[in-house]
């Protein structure tokens, strides 16, 4: 297996997941407060809210990566500011390649959470209330864990729509091995150059292997979840 | 006074406001009126869950709702022992579970049942490690009893507890109902629609609608 694949292709493959999990475990709690807010809140601004998290899902990918580039690039108000602050900057950085992966998967991830959200039963909820739950509890036991299904389900959408995304990533962070080249990347880059044809099959193998093995987990994540009681889904 | 209730509330969306007064000693009292007076919403109002317009509540010495003192406990400060017409057992956690949800959040100082008790006086030891998906209409009812016994509470409030009992077991809820209105410290407010059911638990009864 070693041999099969070069240590640069190992590298390629070492960063993508990497950056596909940060992302997704960074996007999770906010992915889940944006599903819970839009599930069970009505306020001002909802519906703007709503277009604004799905904006990613419909707008083309190097659009979202130039909005990032001009929002937090160097020059951007946001970017500028971190970089003289805290000397943060996301440009060129494995970091910025994260951000672009999480602002794609946060649509599909709100999706399946707040799907499971609204399928909670709210009138249990109201009952967790009347015997002694305060509002932070009755959402922990109930709510929290209720919609756990579609937790596990958006965590691995996001982590699988990171490991294949490309558009955003190549316009706000460039196309940079070892830094910013995920296995989408490498592979366009491999199609660039002739005589790389056996290394773009490996990577493309490779990259659908990890696709196809984070859906499987998800089932059987869920499926694990609804152990005993799969009514619940 | 154990129920001392005189509120308006809005009745669905669009409803004009309903009104309901219920002052009474009595260990039962039975709530009836046509389907749509707002007998649930009441029992909503009571329980914290749905606030009246105006007026107060109260359940022996405790105010649970003041609109001009401006009192308005929420719906976990009230010890309502809310027993629903759809159960509404927690369907993640087994029977045993859903019993102590409400016991593990009283103060020790505020139980006056024990589980053992709640068990044996419902008769559902043999039902603790099912989930509430495989229970019958009948035995879910009793576990949602005792889940609103065991969560130490000042009142019970039990929203048409026959409603999805097969008819061959309506007279075994009853039974225990009565035998909670005769043994146990807990003033009822029972939401009914039979007269032969009403006659049977109480001579106090408030109509609606």
């Amino acid at each position: 297996m070693t041999a099969w694949l070069s240590p640069a292709e190992w590298e390629v493959i070492a960063l993508s997941l990497r950056v596909s999990a940060v992302a997704m475990v960074a996007t999770l709690p906010l992915a889940y407060a944006l599903a819970w807010l839009l599930a069970r809140r009505r306020f001002a601004g909802r519906v703007l809210l709503d277009a604004a998290v799905h904006l990613p899902l419909v707008v083309p990918p190097v659009v979202t990566g130039w909005i990032l580039l001009i929002v937090l690039g160097p020059a951007g108000p946001v970017g500028a500011w971190l970089q003289t602050h805290f000397g943060i900057g996301f440009v060129f950085r494995w970091t910025g390649a994260a951000i672009a992966a999480a602002v794609m998967a946060l649509p599909l991830m709100v999706r399946a959470m707040r799907l499971s959200i609204e399928a909670v039963d709210r009138r249990v909820v109201d009952a967790a209330r009347t015997l002694g739950a305060t509002r932070w509890r009755a959402f922990a036991t109930v709510t929290l864990p209720l919609s756990m299904p579609g937790i596990l389900a958006g965590a691995v959408l996001g982590f699988a729509r990171s490991l294949g995304e490309f558009g955003a990533t190549i316009t706000f962070v460039s196309n940079i091995p070892g830094e910013t080249q995920t296995l989408p990347l490498a592979i366009y880059s491999g199609l660039q150059v002739p005589g790389a044809e056996a290394a773009v099959t490996r990577l493309a193998i490779v990259s659908v292997v990890l696709s196809v093995g984070a859906l499987m987990l998800s089932e059987w994540l869920i499926r694990r979840s609804g152990a005993g009681n799969s009514h619940v889904l | 006074m154990s129920f001392d209730v005189d509120i308006a509330f809005a009745n669905g969306a669009a409803g004009a406001p309903t009104a309901l007064r219920i002052a009474s000693d009595a260990a039962l009292i039975a709530l009836t009126g046509p389907s749509g007076a707002g007998k649930t919403s009441a029992l909503n109002c009571i329980a914290g869950l749905h606030r009246p317009i105006r007026g107060r509540i109260a359940i022996g010495d405790a105010v649970l709702f003041d609109g001009p003192a401006g009192i308005d406990l929420a719906p976990q400060r009230r010890r309502a022992g809310y027993v629903f017409q759809e159960n509404r057992l927690f369907p993640h956690r087994r029977v045993s579970a859903n019993l102590i949800y409400g016991e593990m959040l009283r103060d020790e100082g505020e139980r006056w049942i024990t589980r053992a008790e709640v068990v044996d006086f419902l008769g559902i030891g043999h039902l603790l490690d099912r989930w509430p998906a495989t229970l019958s209409g009948g035995e879910a009812k009793r576990v949602a009893i005792g889940r609103a016994l065991l969560s130490a509470p000042r009142f019970l409030l039990l929203d048409e507890p026959l409603a999805a009992i097969d008819p061959a077991r309506r007279d075994e809820i009853l039974t225990v109902i009565e035998r909670i209105r005769d043994t146990l410290p807990v003033p009822i407010l029972y939401v009914g629609h039979h007269p032969d059911e009403i006659a049977r638990l109480t001579t106090v009864n408030v109509t609606m609608g």
